[in-house]
């Protein structure tokens, strides 16, 4: 019984990652890019989130909503801010530029809010639900039924629809799909917007589950979503969720071994391994890159 | 040319600001002393005692709820007549919440304003660097929060002469919190799942383990967790598992909360307690009232306590204040009170030196965060007050002697 209450708490944990993970295989697919403001846009999410429900009396959907939107939108003013000018430029500088727009977005919030933590109000009593001796929160449920939905949602817009489409083009050649009139800016900010809404779910979603929100809890969160990334193949989407899953799942077992200070060199072990073994992730294909 | 005439000019500019800025230091320092000269004159009518405190920076309300705390102690006393007709006059430094300011303010306080004895910072940290200090002049200081063992006892293990405190030590209270849960609770298999991250929570870890075990109690599980952590269940599923009726969990108040909520979600019902470093509003508000029923927490005083010494504190305070005091207040007051009590403990002139050898001879001195005996490694032999939240609210539990 023990084994399946773990399962069920790594899930939980992976698909918070797996979430976070969407955006950054998203952005780089699309411009190769490693977005490392990615997991400040997950913490802004969360305190939309939390200013939206505490202050403003929100439902806990509306509220889902509502940072889905904002982080949308920073994250496309990001994108045309700090990435569009740095397009063609090398990609280390494009990556410092990332770690510099990550440290301003943190470090803004300290300034206007402090860096202590907030709690996230009790939005419903957590009633659990027993199945086989297994306590399962009302929460837990939630956060997976969100997350699932999400995934799908996204596996919908990329393979069904025409921004999808577009999207899935200028991945596999910019120039190409340049030449056959799509218009490759508003598809990469259409990718950042839709990236940014998954984090700022992604946000709420941690708020609410695990209470205690702050300026820097984007950042250990969005490196556990980079490794994700990596590990399921970086920029195709379902390695993405699996990744996430996966790490949520091997973080939690590493743990319940009685292991629980090696949890997070555990993830970055994965890193390690992926990148000796198999670079390319569980998913991806073992083809060179161009150069 | 031009080159050695810029450096002329540059230089007789440095010589000019130099000079401004040493008439202004002179000028500052002819105040100081006039206005301490004042009070020197009259030095037989008026017992100064420094305060080295934190009044801004990091860990400002500390320091200053200690100063307030202080300075009701001093008012009282004077207002009933001072020393032996002596009254005490309570000199204010700000250490900015930084040791190198601490000590600064230390030397300040020995050299210049020649006090008989000082409150040392609120912290561990910023009183540690004053000890030196207090040991140069052989001033006495007094730190009403600094828990930490170095602070009285050097790395050597020998003790500071000069250093005391008001406060218990940190792995004081996991000792407390042993005897309350074998025999208050009568908890037999007990788990401890620490912060790995700071030394205040592995002390605590240590003593609450090996009085348990003293106690005839089992440690069924030891687990630990690093400050910052969000996700505590998969531990707390295995600590589960192992059928705990009793969890200790020494650490602040941002994991704390975290934990108390995970862990009542998992379903583990049975008793859970900690100590000082989950005393926060925001505990509250992360774990949930609800979750914090039947937890429980050791700390330095309780305003709910029945006492009728501790209800005249609280009473006192709140007409001072308005608010009722918290433990920070209570530790400066009663640090007043203690050195107080050893200046009237002196025979003959009232000297730093001779206030040093009655504070470490303080027995069965009664304040308001318990009845102090000094040990021979300068720490108060105190009573701890056990607090339960009720419905979020902490309310006074009981007193467990060491």
């Amino acid at each position: 019984m023990e084994w399946i209450q773990q399962l069920v708490n790594g899930i939980s944990l992976g698909s918070i990652y797996a979430l976070i993970a969407l955006g950054y295989t998203m952005v780089y697919g699309i411009i190769k890019l490693i977005n490392f403001a990615h997991g400040d846009v997950f913490m802004l999410g969360a305190f939309i989130g939390f200013y939206a429900i505490a202050r403003w009396e929100m439902n806990v959907f509306l509220a889902l909503i509502l940072a889905m939107i904002l982080c949308a939108v920073i994250g496309v003013i990001i994108e045309r801010v700090a990435y569009k000018r740095l397009r063609n430029a090398t990609r280390i500088a494009a990556l410092i530029t990332a770690i510099g727009v990550s440290l301003l977005i943190e470090y803004t919030v300290i300034f206007f809010r402090g860096a202590s933590p907030s709690a996230y109000p009790t939005i419903f009593e957590t009633s659990n639900f027993e199945i086989l001796g297994v306590k399962i929160s009302t929460q837990s449920i939630l956060i997976l039924s969100v997350s699932i939905f999400l995934m799908i949602l996204l596996q919908f817009i990329v393979h069904k629809t025409k921004i999808g489409k577009a999207m899935r083009a200028v991945s596999h050649d910019a120039d190409a799909a340049r030449l056959m009139g799509i218009n490759v800016d508003n598809t990469i900010s259409a990718t950042f917007a839709i990236g940014s809404a998954l984090a700022g779910a992604a946000g709420v979603i941690f708020g609410i589950y695990y209470t205690r929100i702050d300026p820097l809890m984007g950042v250990l969160p969005g490196i556990k979503a980079f490794i994700a990334a990596v590990l399921g193949g970086i920029g195709i989407i379902p390695g993405a969720m699996v990744g996430g899953l996966v790490l949520g799942v091997v973080e939690t077992i590493v743990s319940a071994l009685g292991y629980s200070l090696w949890r997070d060199a555990a993830a970055f072990v994965i890193l390690i391994l992926i990148l000796i073994i198999r670079p390319s992730g569980i998913f991806g294909k073992n083809a060179r890159e161009k150069v | 040319m031009t080159h050695k005439n810029k450096m002329k000019k540059y230089g007789s500019l440095f010589m000019a600001t130099a000079l401004l800025t040493g008439a202004l230091a002179g000028c500052n320092t002819d105040g100081d002393t006039s206005s301490s000269g004042g009070s020197g004159n009259s030095a037989s009518d008026v017992i100064k005692i420094g305060a080295n405190l934190e009044l801004s920076g990091g860990v400002a309300s500390y320091g200053s709820s200690i100063g307030d705390g202080a300075k009701l102690a001093i008012e009282e006393i004077n207002a009933a007549g001072g020393i032996d007709g002596k009254k005490l006059e309570l000199i204010t430094v700000d250490n900015k919440s930084e040791n190198s300011e601490a000590t600064t303010a230390a030397i300040r306080l020995a050299e210049k304003e020649k006090v008989v004895a000082m409150l040392a910072p609120a912290t561990s940290g910023n009183s540690v660097a004053t000890v030196e200090i207090a040991n140069k002049y052989k001033v006495p200081m007094v730190t009403g929060s600094g828990t930490s063992p170095n602070v009285t006892v050097n790395e050597n293990g020998t003790v500071n002469e000069y250093a005391f405190r008001t406060c218990f030590i940190d792995p004081f209270q996991g000792t407390v919190a042993a005897n309350f849960a074998t025999k208050d609770l009568g908890a037999k298999n007990v788990a401890i799942f620490a912060d790995n991250a700071s030394d205040y929570a592995k002390g605590l870890a240590a003593s609450f383990k090996e009085t348990v075990v003293a106690n005839g109690g089992t440690v069924v599980a030891e687990e630990a967790y690093v400050a910052k952590d969000v996700d505590f269940k998969s531990t707390l599923t295995n600590i589960k598992g192992k059928n705990p009726d009793f969890i200790f969990i020494p650490g602040y108040y941002e994991e704390v909360g975290l934990i108390v909520k995970q862990a009542r979600d998992l379903g583990i019902d049975v008793p859970l307690m900690g100590a000082d470093g989950w005393d926060s509003p925001t505990l509250v508000d992360l774990a949930g009232a609800e979750a914090l029923n039947n937890t429980y927490i050791t700390n330095h005083y309780s305003s709910e306590d029945p006492d009728a010494n501790i209800q005249k504190f609280v009473e006192a305070f709140k007409g001072e204040y308005n608010e009722a005091p918290n433990a920070f207040h209570a530790l400066g007051y009663d640090s007043i009170y203690f050195i107080v009590d050893a200046i009237k403990r002196v025979d003959g002139d009232i000297t730093s030196e001779a206030i040093q050898k009655q504070l470490a001879a303080t027995k069965d001195l009664s304040l308001i965060t318990g009845t102090f005996t000094v040990d021979e490694f300068h720490n108060p032999v105190k009573s701890a007050t056990v607090l339960e939240f009720v419905n979020g609210k902490q309310q006074f539990n009981s007193k467990v002697n060491p």
